[in-house]
């Protein structure tokens, strides 16, 4: 019954979301502050995991195909396809559960627990549009973050398998542009723009509606985490059964 | 002026408040008083309409806030100010953008404006150099003197303050109480305040309804309240040996 519960708020939260916008030079100042947090502020770590793991996901290709009648450019192609369907899109979508989604849930539930929430409903504001919804739309540039992924991962694997010795620099471009299906690059940005708004509305939704105080916001941040990655992990199961099968 | 008629609510099984009826008049302090659990607090959502209730009427002027549709219940909310027990600033803002904060929402003033007005009710609360600092970098007393200001910087006509000498010194918490009873005299404003300081109770309580066990067992003034002969009031309120001192010698005088 609480699950039940909680999925039909959650579906309100959503429709109050958009409901009474506040005005929209106090909400553009809102935006730009959550672009800043939370996609200008996650562009190292992503940076950074990406080109290593791509470094990672080419070198384990690599010493796997042990075959001499393997060609070695196909190196390069599982690394892009590895990273563009999979890497870039859903594992780093959880990397961001962790950090966005949990500085969300912390900060809208410390809002909470101070009472700045009902300071903003005692005052007339829509409290859900005010804090919801520039999130939101700061995190429709989600999938720019995850081109930046997609490159460095494929960058960062070019450096391990040249700098390692695996295959040719020729090689790895001739894998990369092997086989090329446009429509992945369509499907993994039509999972990220699914993912960025599960970002934006599971974190806040653990956030608003908890109840308690600094100890009940440490729980909330970690259960919007677990709920914030298995909603993507079955959204990117249902998506690649959709768009890919 | 404020009305509340009848009000009822409760949590789960467990009833609250269990049939207020009272009014709080315009230009007045009006003091909620009463022990912990009395249900102050949830009577206090209930009039700012943070909490639904079963039964009952409260109006704002005649306006029942139950039969408002939600815009009318949010302009109604754009003229209330209210000064929370933790304040409730928000961190992420200097004072000066907290206080700023309800014109920014709720006037299309020019930034000037809204400057110059920051800057009269930061002086009106005796922070004229704060402007800058983070909530965070205040003091208890300087938060809550931010919280009324950025409360009474759009004009409210109704001011709401829930335990605002919590954790304050004696002297501070006498200047938060001047505060407040000069902004309500200089704006005529109808203010309602939720406390179980006695030294509110006397200095500034115009009307004081007394809550026990989520009823309404008495309500006068800080003069009346001397007087009276209710057990439940005395003995809530003079029942430190000061007090009943204080109470002896001001009915001796008045004999």
């Amino acid at each position: 019954m609480t699950y039940l519960h909680n999925i039909g708020a959650y579906f309100l939260m959503i429709v109050e979301m958009f409901r009474k916008p506040t005005k929209w030079t106090v909400m553009k100042q809102l935006i730009l502050k959550d672009v800043d947090d939370l996609i200008i502020g996650s562009l190292g770590i992503v940076a950074f995991i990406s080109f290593f793991v791509g470094g990672v996901v080419t070198i384990q290709t690599a010493l796997n195909i042990d075959n001499p009648l393997i060609p070695k450019y196909l190196v390069g192609f599982a690394t892009r396809q590895s990273i563009v369907l999979e890497f870039a899109p859903t594992f780093m979508s959880i990397i961001m559960a962790g950090k966005v989604g949990s500085f969300i849930t912390s900060s809208i539930g410390t809002m909470r627990v101070t009472e700045q929430i009902d300071a903003l409903e005692v005052m007339g504001i829509n409290s859900l549009n005010y804090l919801v919804f520039p999130k939101f739309i700061a995190l429709l540039l989600y999938p720019f973050v995850i081109s930046i992924a997609m490159f460095l991962g494929i960058l960062g694997g070019m450096a391990a398998c040249v700098y390692g010795g695996f295959s040719t620099l020729e090689d790895y471009i001739v894998g990369i542009q092997t086989d090329f299906i446009s429509f992945h690059v369509t499907y993994a940005f039509i999972k990220t723009f699914v993912f960025a708004f599960i970002l934006a509305t599971v974190p806040s939704f653990h956030g608003y509606y908890m109840k308690g105080g600094a100890l009940e916001v440490g729980k909330a941040s970690t259960t919007s985490f677990v709920w914030t990655s298995v909603l993507i992990i079955l959204l990117n199961y249902l998506l690649t059964q959709m768009l890919l099968s | 002026m404020i009305e509340v008629n009848n009000l009822h609510k409760s949590f789960g099984d467990v009833e609250i408040l269990k049939g207020i009826s009272t009014t709080f008049d315009k230009g007045k302090t009006n003091l909620i008083i009463g022990q912990s659990g009395s249900g102050k607090t949830v009577f206090l959502k209930c009039l700012l309409g943070l909490f639904d209730y079963e039964e009952g009427t409260i109006s704002y002027d005649g306006k029942i806030f139950s039969l408002l549709s939600e815009d009318e219940k949010r302009n109604l909310r754009a003229k209330i100010g209210m000064v929370f027990q933790g304040s409730a600033l928000f961190d992420s803002m200097t004072i000066a953008q907290n206080v700023m904060f309800p014109l920014q929402m709720f006037t299309k003033q020019s930034k000037s404006e809204m400057e110059d007005r920051v800057d009269f009710v930061l002086k009106r609360v005796n922070l004229d150099d704060a402007h800058k600092k983070m909530p965070s970098e205040a003091s208890g007393g300087m938060q809550k003197r931010v919280a009324i200001a950025r409360a009474i910087v759009n004009n409210p006509m109704y001011l709401f303050c829930d335990e605002p000498n919590s954790g304050l010194d004696p002297k501070t918490a006498i200047v938060i109480d001047n505060l407040i009873q000069e902004i309500t005299d200089e704006y005529q404003i109808t203010t309602v305040i939720n406390s179980h300081d006695m030294n509110s109770v006397m200095e500034i309580g115009e009307k004081i309804v007394f809550l026990k066990n989520g009823l309404k067992a008495w309500e006068g003034s800080n003069e009346t309240i001397f007087k009276t002969d209710n057990e439940s009031v005395t003995d809530f309120v003079y029942s430190s040996n000061l007090f009943k001192k204080v109470r002896k010698m001001y009915i001796e005088e008045n004999e």
